[in-house]
């Protein structure tokens, strides 16, 4: 039996495969399918302070391998979330990475602040900080594009949670350098990094001559992203290696559809590996991914997962 | 392949996921109807559920399900039957299985038609293959003692599915094209109040575009019936996990909220359904709906 247990900034899971913010709801849906419990990790669709209702529609756009999508942080606030979703998922004995977000720094702390008054706190083993959202100060650019403004947000949810809690900061792919942005957070407190989130992208409806979705551009997921987020896994991990920053453990996620794709994630610097569009392909694809990495691991000869990570790196083939 | 259907997933109680080898697929005017084995599928369903199909092959680029309404099912020859129009390359592909390829379905999925608890009247309607749940419905509704009418509406005589079905299953029948290649030249929504007005109906039943659903409430209204409607919205997982099937409803509270149409629908009380936000292909978010519109994220 191959040992896939996985060790996050000192939280240890019993495998690697986790869902995908925004791509699982909280929990409720797919657990008619699978026992949610089963999953390393349940990543909760991003939270924010207030209620929103999302953008009009169409919301969607079939791409090649991809979808677009542009739901506009659909949810319906910390305080539902923290009152009714997180005890649920507790009750169904789910480890859950909760995916946080707000406006500015100071409403990130809050909502850090609010889910962890939750009675099901205790389920919360570990934060993903969803820094691909529009920054009120930036006249809505998101804070992930500028390392300061990324910087800010990780220091200020740091700040609101306790030590022994990881806080992971989710980057987007869409920089110019992604090494000075996981820089920024690691110095800021950022325990570990989640990469990658959607790149962004746009369809037009030829028939209307206008732009396909409600919100002009969506982010782009799904297998056609796989190699964005291998080749930023890679650069991260490399930069670790290097010594340029702080070596952290990466959560890889970015058109996993199976569990070779879970491999490649995890051989490029992935201690964790995400499963986000497939779901929507196929509702089992966590546990379907999880099944077959294993399966990969044990044909290998692998004793660990953990022996897996980064294992395309030189200086870890050196090893 | 020996032909039979067989499960994917651990199924809940109230859905299930199974490879299902097509039966049969026929040419129904401008559409296919396929018979497929999916025997869990065809032992759960109710009239005005929906199944989501898988569609490509197993290396398919194009990821999304797509989602049709249940026609018909036999629970005891395992078998469910879907309404396919070709509108692009995924339905196209569905369109084009034969005999024992094989179909990845989950379902059923949504809410049901709700069924009075017996007698009176009702009149179903349908637009184009929204007609498709419409006949097993109303076999379900007569067995109730229900006197059942259907109205079947289209834009030419080629769109128009189950004529003759309905002849079979239903009290009544009307026939509209906006072309008037057959029946009534028109709208549903022409003759929809005089089949009212004679039948008494007290419950409407309709499944079709927007914009006949939102005529259909309208007429159904004005002749103080219920209007239980069907909506068609894309969806890419029918599962209620992507977000991306919402309209704006109307709560038990009386407030607007962007609910899913594939856990909370399709089948919704049409006087619930904020038809002022739809338009132009687009559906916008209604300014008094719940966490109304700020700007940005993804």
């Amino acid at each position: 039996m191959v040992d896939l247990s996985t060790t996050l900034a000192g939280a240890t899971l019993p495998n690697p495969l986790m869902t995908a913010s925004g791509c699982a709801a909280n929990g409720k849906e797919l657990h008619r399918f699978f026992d949610i419990s089963r999953l390393g990790a349940f990543v909760t669709k991003t939270v924010m302070p207030a209620a929103r209702s999302g953008r009009g529609t169409p919301r969607m756009a079939e791409t090649p391998s991809g979808m677009l999508n542009s739901i506009g942080l659909q949810g319906p606030g910390i305080d539902a979330f923290a009152d009714e979703d997180l005890p649920w998922l507790a009750s169904v004995g789910a480890r859950v990475l909760a995916s946080i977000a707000g406006g500015t720094p100071d409403e990130f702390a809050q909502v850090a602040t609010r889910l962890l008054s939750s009675p099901a706190a205790a389920s919360v083993s570990g934060i993903e900080v969803n820094i691909s959202c529009p920054n009120v100060a930036s006249r809505g650019l998101v804070f992930a594009i500028d390392p300061l403004a990324s910087a800010a947000v990780i220091a200020a949810v740091r700040a609101a949670v306790p030590a022994h809690l990881p806080v992971f900061a989710k980057l987007s792919p869409d920089v110019t350098d992604l090494v000075t942005i996981a820089s920024a957070c690691l110095g800021a407190g950022a325990d570990g990094l989640t990469l990658i989130n959607t790149t962004l992208g746009m369809a037009i409806d030829l028939d209307r001559m206008r732009p396909h979705l409600g919100g002009i551009t969506g982010g782009l997921s799904g297998p056609a992203i796989r190699p964005i987020a291998v080749r930023a896994i890679w650069q991260v991990r490399a930069a670790m290696f290097a010594e340029r920053i702080p070596t952290a453990p990466i959560i890889g996620v970015g058109g996993v559809a199976s569990g070779r794709d879970a491999l490649e994630l995890a051989a490029a610097g992935a201690s964790a590996i995400q499963v986000g569009t497939a779901t929507f392909n196929d509702p089992e694809a966590p546990v379907r991914v999880l099944d077959e990495l294993a399966g990969l691991l044990d044909e290998r000869g692998y004793a660990a997962f953990a022996d897996v990570v980064a294992a395309a790196h030189p200086e870890r083939r050196r090893q | 392949m020996s032909g039979a259907a067989y499960p994917v997933g651990v199924a809940a109680r109230d859905v299930a996921h199974e490879r299902a080898p097509v039966r049969s697929s026929e040419p129904a005017g401008a559409y296919q109807h396929l018979v497929v084995m999916a025997p869990a599928i065809a032992a759960l369903a109710r009239p005005g559920q929906f199944v989501a199909a898988t569609v490509g092959g197993a290396t398919s680029g194009m990821l999304l399900r797509r989602s049709f309404s249940i026609h018909a099912v036999d629970p005891d020859a395992g078998t469910v039957e879907v309404v396919v129009a070709a509108h692009a390359a995924g339905t196209t592909w569905i369109t084009e299985r034969r005999i024992d390829d094989v179909l990845d379905l989950v379902g059923p999925l949504g809410q049901a038609f709700p069924l009075p608890d017996g007698g009176g009247a009702a009149v179903l309607v349908g637009g184009g293959y929204g007609s498709a749940p419409l006949f097993w419905l109303a076999q379900v509704l007569r067995q109730r003692g229900v006197h059942v009418e259907i109205v079947l509406g289209a834009a030419s005589a080629d769109r128009l599915f189950g004529v003759a079905l309905a002849a079979e299953v239903a009290d009544a029948v009307d026939v509209t094209t906006d072309d008037g290649s057959a029946g009534t030249r028109g709208w549903v929504s022409d003759v929809l109040p005089e089949v009212l007005a004679r039948s008494g109906a007290t419950d409407v039943y309709a499944c079709g575009p927007m914009a006949m659903l939102r005529a259909v409430t309208e007429a159904a209204s004005a002749a103080g019936a219920a209007a239980h409607v069907a909506v068609e919205e894309a969806m890419a997982c029918g599962v209620g996990v992507c977000m991306t099937c919402v309209m704006p409803v109307i709560g038990a509270d009386g407030r607007t909220r962007m609910v899913r149409a594939c856990l909370d629908g399709p089948v919704f009380d049409g006087d619930r359904v904020r038809w002022d936000a739809f338009g132009d292909g687009l559906c916008r978010v209604p300014d008094d709906a719940v966490g109304a519109p700020q700007a940005g994220g993804h």
